[in-house]
Formats: structure tokens, sequence, C-alpha cells
């Protein structure tokens, strides 16, 4: 797929992108990538699946941590450094505020009651919300021998092993960048 | 040094290495909170972890807390600052450089390659996820009974976290 060119993209305000990436960080119970996806894939449209999958494989590679990158990554793209800013802001501004609550809750009263619970269901449906994404996201994906091929063994490495991530990403990643490459030519 | 600028040059350092996020860096927040400053104490930091992992969003919060135990307010916005402001200036300029080189051939083999890579690395965090969730037969339903709604509606997924949040507390899970 070729992306559209730079003016197809949409117009995206500040407002927009803040609001956008608050809702996406508000809901981003047991991670916040797959309400990312949802968000500016199925919601707003801001991206198509395929611009989606490549920006999230770059920030992959960046140092911290992969969503925060995206909101600067995206929020630069349609409102450069001040849209950056604002995504970032966006995203963090509940996650930042509930955490303080909670651990302020959790100094007063020693423990919090129901957490513990409400979290165990939580993180079943999180681990299928996340699931869920990777299998839409693969649809995107060429099938050729060669991509089923590394994406298992990225899933068997980290998944399955559990094998650390960074020298797994490294080795991986350059292999099959040369291999899309010497098939291309 | 101020507790203050000790902790935003102790966790700028970690943003630059903080490749495959947090987690990685783990280990070393551990090793300067607990060993090298004595800002929390180790069963501190695991009460700080289960917390931020209790809100939405990124699990860099740990960070925030613990700035917030040293500082107050102060500390917890310049420890979120200090982690995530180095590495997100880098994603700022790279994805620039990125966007420039756009229709390039070996910009589309980067990310024809990285591509299933990407969705390997989703898979297998969707699958540690749900490994990290209790187990039992009830949270494996909760898990398949998601992703297939997910996957074959278009039902809000948030309804389904609210349903199993309530399973939980109910104690089902």
């Amino acid at each position: 797929m070729t992306p559209p060119p730079a003016g197809d993209a949409p117009r995206v305000t500040l407002g927009e992108l803040y609001r956008g990436f608050f809702s996406a960080g508000a809901r981003g119970f047991g991670g916040a990538m797959p309400w990312a996806r949802r968000m500016l894939v199925e919601e707003r449209r801001w991206l198509t699946p395929q611009e989606f999958t490549d920006a999230f494989g770059l920030c992959n590679f960046l140092p911290g941590p992969n969503i925060v990158n995206m909101s600067v990554v995206v929020g630069s793209r349609f409102g450069g450094a001040r849209g950056a800013i604002v995504a970032f802001v966006g995203l963090l501004t509940l996650p930042f505020l509930v955490v303080l609550t909670l651990a302020a809750l959790y100094t007063r009263y020693g423990n919090l009651p129901g957490i513990d619970a409400v979290l165990r269901g939580v993180g079943a449906a999180a681990g299928g919300l996340v699931f869920a994404t990777g299998l839409k996201m693969a649809e995107g994906l060429p099938r050729t021998a060669l991509a089923v091929g590394f994406l298992l063994l990225a899933f068997v490495a980290i998944g399955l092993l559990r094998w650390p991530l960074v020298p797994v990403l490294f080795t991986l990643a350059p292999l099959s960048v040369l291999a899309a490459w010497l098939r291309r030519a | 040094m101020s507790p203050l600028a000790t902790i935003a040059l102790r966790f700028m350092v970690l943003s630059l290495v903080a490749v495959g996020g947090v987690q990685s860096i783990l280990p070393e927040v551990h090793r300067v909170a607990v060993d090298v400053h004595h800002w929390v104490t180790d069963a501190e930091f695991t009460q700080m972890f289960v917390i931020a992992r209790a809100a939405p969003g990124p699990n860099m919060l740990l960070v925030t807390l613990i700035g917030w135990h040293v500082a107050g307010l102060p500390g917890a916005v310049v420890a979120t600052a200090a982690v995530c402001v180095p590495s997100c200036t880098l994603s700022f300029f790279v994805s620039r450089v990125w966007q420039r080189f756009r229709g390039a051939p070996w910009r589309r083999a980067v990310e024809a390659g990285l591509a299933p890579i990407t969705v390997g690395l989703v898979l297998a965090t969707g699958w540690l996820v749900a490994r990290g969730a209790p187990g039992g037969w009830a949270a494996y339903t909760i898990t398949a009974v998601t992703a297939a709604l997910v996957l074959f509606t278009r039902i809000n997924p948030v309804w389904l976290f609210a349903a199993a949040g309530l399973l939980g507390l109910l104690g089902l899970v």
C-alpha cells in the first residue's frame, strides 16, 4: 500500500489532538496501545492501519515508552512541535492524576479495597484486547512466508521463550529489513 | 544537589537508554531509587509498581510515584518530565527526518521489515498480559471472549473492561 500524499492527510487541530490522546490514555488500563490504535485508526481515522503499524514500528525502536513516543510522532505530524507537546500532555493528563490519587489513598488507608479484585478481571480482558489488536494489525501484512516467519519468530522469542526484548529486536529487525530490501531488488 | 535536581538528572539519563520502554530500565530505576539514594524502600518500590499498574496509561507512572514520594507534586512532575522529555525529543527529531524520506525505497524496506516484527511483539504482549492475569478458566474465558468480541463485533471495549472488572469485584475471577 502506498502512503497517501501529504495533502490528503486529515486536518487535526491542537484541541482535537489533546482530546484524542486524552481519551486513549484515560481508557488505557493494561496498556494504552490498543486504545491509541482504536482512537487513531477506527474512531478518528487520522491514520490508515498501515500508517499506524509503520509509525508504531518506528516507536518501538526509540527509547522511552512506545505509546508516549507515538503521541509525539503523531502530534508532530499533525501539529508540529506544539502538536507533539499537546498530544503528549493529553495522553498523560488523566493517568498522572489517577496514579497520584491511588497513591494518596493507599498511603492514607494502607490498602485499596476491591482494587486487586477489579484488576484481576480487567487484566484478563486487557490481554484479550491487546491480542485482538495484534490480529487486526496482522490483517494488513503481506501474505508472504517472510512476513509470517518474522512475525512468528518475534512472537515465540518474546511471548513464549520470554527472551529480553532489546537483543531480540536488534537481531530480528536488521534481518527482516535486509530480507525486505533483497526481495524488492 | 537538591533532591529535585538529582531526580531530574538521574531519570533524564535513563530516559535515553529505555529502549523497549520503561520495563527495560526498571532494574536500574530500582538500583537508583532503593540502593543508591534510599528514596524508597524495597517494599515501597513494589507497592508503587502495583499502584502504577492499577492506573490507566503507560507503566512509566512508577517513576511519577517515586518523584511524588521524594518531593510531593513538584517531584512527581519533575520525575515524569525527566523520564519522558529526552526520549520524546529524540522521537520528535527522528520522526521529522523519517517523514522527509517518505517514499524512499530504503524507508519502504525498513517499514516492510519492521511491520511483521511489530505485530509479533503486539501479539506477544497480549499473550504476556493474559498470562500475567491470575489464570484459571474464568480469566482465560474473559480473555478469549474479549478478543473475539473486539475482532468480530463493533462493541466498545470499554464495556468489556467494565464487565470484566465487575466479575473480578464479585470474586468470580
